[in-house]
């Protein structure tokens, strides 16, 4: 018995001082520089306040803010649009088929993302493989400027976490249960009415959680604007790795990276609620 | 309409597949600027292998790559098996810390961490992109050797302890077999997001001691070079080799 008690003991601290070491700790952290302030020598002086927060809603900031906010819901929103028809013909393929394709979406949600983006800036670029095909066509003469625009850093942005959407939306799709659309078949609803109110709430959780899924590292990607679009989109994430590696001002860094936190908590809690509002309407 | 929607999925394949193959394709040509194809050569691969910061910098990757994961799967699937084998104070609290883990941007860890080895006065380099690679493939670890062995039938465990299995007898002898594509599998991928991490290494590592996806991001930023059209093609294979063992380990039904 001793000897199973030190087991069960030494396995879950393992766990639990690793994490509180390395993730819970560095977040208070965190949290407490936040609130303090900058010293012109050194890196933080012990002046509590809100002072950093005050400065988020500076209108630089909170543009930066606002516009990393946009780009990330227009790329989540690209991503349903395009991603849950794509996870809903997967769904309806032969299950022996199924796997292998579903490995084709895997391969790149697990490819270096700075190779990807890489690849997009190369077909993108001003002699790229787009702008050549374009001209071989007789479509355009000279070549189009794609890079270095806000749309190359939404195709960026898109083709970097497009998986990550496809992933749990066919997840809810495949477990569908076909007869509840039979059922809505056989009371006569059409094609649309049997989608708007059978097929979209109950693969409602899969939309969430692949929303989720794509929007929040929208918020951070730093590297593929930088990469994409040069330095005019500042988002969140460029200027956080601003004003932790050249600025040096970490306390108003740690600041923002408290609010990208709080806003992300919104979400999730966002999230957790429709589930559980969800779960209460499946009740018969 | 079956046609259509085979079109569909074609075309987005080919979305998420023609950008990687166009610059594998690009690997191979002689074109120094890559407008135009020029002719097959292997050059490109060649200067790689001749250049040795990008040579140090690949050891290193795969040095912290390897050893993360390691680390990774020690400690995770040890606390995987005690979620789920034991009930204790705080284990809603350390599934929640997991999954917090999991989900919070790689941005928001980079900074943390950096703040915590400041904070320990650490000097930025092996040690602490080690430390951090750990803590993020940790969760991806627990998480996969957790729903693996959620499948099982836990009176194996009690009928070896009846048979007089102590604890560690029964870990090696009944839960480790049976978890073990799971953590075969929880490696490669570790090994894999270490390999491809620029976010929290960007934070984290020192002048000193360079990795390879921080070595292409500058570079990267510098301009299109041939060299990256290579070294992007030479990560692309070892991702699809290693995602594809990966699929294989855990795809195959548990005996």
């Amino acid at each position: 018995m001793r000897q199973g008690n030190f087991f069960r003991t030494s396995v879950i601290l393992l766990l639990s001082v690793w994490l509180a070491l390395f993730v819970l700790i560095p977040n208070l952290l965190v949290l407490a520089a936040s609130f303090l302030g900058r010293d012109e020598s050194g890196f933080i002086n012990l002046s509590p306040g809100l002072g950093n927060y005050l400065r988020l809603f500076d209108s630089v900031y909170l543009r930066v803010f606002a516009h990393s906010l946009w780009l990330a819901l227009l790329t989540t929103l690209a991503c349903l649009g395009l991603g849950y028809p794509f996870a809903y013909f997967l769904a309806q393929f032969r299950t022996s088929v199924r796997p292998v394709l579903l490995t084709l979406v895997i391969i790149p949600f697990w490819t270096n993302s700075l190779v990807r983006t890489y690849a997009i800036r190369s077909l993108l670029a001003a002699r790229g493989l787009l702008n050549n095909t374009l001209i071989a066509l007789g479509l355009i003469e000279e070549p189009v400027r794609l890079l270095y625009t806000g749309s190359a850093v939404l195709i960026g942005m898109v083709y970097i976490l497009l998986p990550f959407m496809i992933l749990p939306l066919y997840n809810a799709i495949e477990k569908l249960d076909h007869r509840l659309l039979e059922a809505a078949a056989d009371l006569g609803a059409g094609r649309w009415r049997r989608f708007w109110q059978v097929t979209l709430p109950l693969t409602l959780p899969g939309v969430i959680a692949g929303s989720l899924l794509v929007f929040m590292p929208a918020l951070g990607l730093f590297f593929i604007a930088d990469v994409l679009g040069g330095s005019r989109d500042l988002l969140v994430g460029n200027l956080l790795k601003d004003q932790f590696l050249d600025a040096r001002d970490w306390p108003f860094g740690a600041a923002a990276s408290m609010a990208l936190t709080g806003l992300l908590f919104l979400f999730l809690a966002a999230y957790a609620y429709s589930l559980e509002r969800f779960a209460v309407e499946d009740r018969p | 309409m079956e046609r259509l929607k085979s079109i569909y999925l074609v075309l987005l394949f080919g979305f998420l597949y023609l950008p990687m193959a166009v610059l594998i394709l690009y690997s191979f040509n002689a074109s120094k600027y890559g407008t135009h194809w020029d002719s097959f050569t292997l050059g490109w691969y060649r200067s790689l292998a001749t250049d040795a910061s990008l040579i140090g910098a690949a050891t290193h990757s795969l040095l912290v790559g390897c050893l993360a994961a390691s680390m990774a799967c020690f400690i995770g699937t040890l606390g995987a098996v005690g979620i789920y084998r034991y009930r204790f104070k705080g284990r809603i609290v350390l599934q929640g810390l997991l999954y917090v883990t999991l989900m919070s941007p790689e941005i928001v860890m980079a900074v943390s961490l950096l703040v915590l080895f400041i904070a320990l006065h650490m000097e930025l380099g092996f040690c602490t992109l080690l430390l951090s690679h750990t803590t993020f493939c940790l969760p991806f670890v627990t998480v996969t050797v957790l729903s693996r062995l959620d499948g099982f039938d836990r009176h194996l465990i009690e009928a070896a302890a009846d048979l007089g299995a102590g604890e560690w007898q029964a870990m090696r002898q009944i839960v480790l077999p049976l978890a073990m594509p799971a953590i075969a599998a929880g490696w490669l991928l570790s090994f894999t997001l270490s390999l491809d991490d620029v976010v929290v290494s960007f934070f984290v590592t020192g002048p000193e001691f360079e990795v390879l996806p921080l070595k292409i991001y500058s570079m990267v930023r510098l301009g299109v070079k041939p060299e990256v059209n290579a070294l992007a093609a030479l990560l692309f294979a070892v991702s699809l080799l290693v995602v594809s063992g990966a699929q294989y380990l855990l795809q195959r039904k548990p005996k």
